[in-house]
């Protein structure tokens, strides 16, 4: 197993960072080229919510991206430090930060659209977003 | 790559030329641009996104913001694309029921509803 990871300050100007990083090792680890651009949108946007989520937050720890090359699936995994409202719980219910949940919203909209085996968690003591994609088999040639 | 802006003028439209990325790093330019335009008295434009290389959800609120500007002074915002890989993201999230997308400058301009 073979894993890059990648941490960055949460702001706006490394999430570019992260995009171009993340297709680079997806190219590399053989993820098809025609999805290539969906993991370029699908790991900007995840690491856009982060990001978010630092600053809105004031949280000074930096963003973590992991990509992970397996056997037969790539994956990728950002993870933030936000603590997140448990339902029901104090801080769960409509506030002043309603631009930014639409926003956060429409980020996993994309996500979920883009990506078919995608995991959302989230605790008090930070988050995840963990996408994988299948990893085209090599092409073998008849002996 | 950055993000290219420029304005032109055709008739009662103003056509927004965007170029490179739109993220969460430069959406702040392009939305300053659209406020501008609307503050200026603009209220119909198209924003030509034939030169975008990328656009993520930050974009998408953007161009969001900016209909809901215009359309709060009884104008239009009317998209130029061509791209499938950007038209993709405007489907996935069902914005394509409400912007007019259109193929060229010219058919935008000449759209009325």
């Amino acid at each position: 197993m073979a894993t890059v990871e990648l941490r960055f300050s949460a702001l706006p100007e490394h999430v570019r960072t992260a995009r171009l990083v993340a297709a680079a090792v997806a190219r590399r680890a053989g993820v098809d080229e025609a999805v290539l651009d969906e993991v370029r949108l699908a790991v900007g946007e995840a690491c856009t919510r982060a990001v978010g989520l630092h600053q809105n937050g004031g949280i000074p720890a930096p963003v973590k991206v992991l990509l992970i090359e397996e056997e037969k699936q790539f994956s990728i995994e950002v993870g933030d430090e936000a603590p997140h409202a448990v339902p029901g719980g104090p801080g769960d219910g409509p506030g002043d930060a309603d631009v930014e949940i639409e926003e956060d919203e429409m980020g996993l909209a994309v996500i979920s659209g883009l990506v078919d085996d995608v995991e959302v968690s989230a605790g008090e003591n930070g988050g995840s977003i963990r996408m994988r994609w299948p990893l085209t088999p090599p092409v073998t040639l008849p002996a | 790559m950055d993000l290219s802006l420029s304005t032109e003028t055709m008739g009662d439209r103003t056509i927004v030329r965007v170029g490179g990325e739109i993220d969460v790093y430069t959406a702040p330019k392009l939305r300053e641009q659209l406020v501008e335009l609307v503050n200026d008295g603009s209220f119909h434009l198209v924003v030509d996104m034939e030169g975008v290389d990328f656009l993520d959800s930050t974009g998408l609120g953007v161009l969001v913001g900016g209909l809901k500007r215009v359309r709060a002074h009884e104008g239009s915002l009317r998209l130029v694309c061509n791209q499938e890989r950007i038209l993709k993201i405007f489907r996935i999230t069902g914005l394509t029921k409400v912007f007019p997308i259109h193929t060229s400058v010219e058919e935008a301009v000449a759209a009325t509803d």
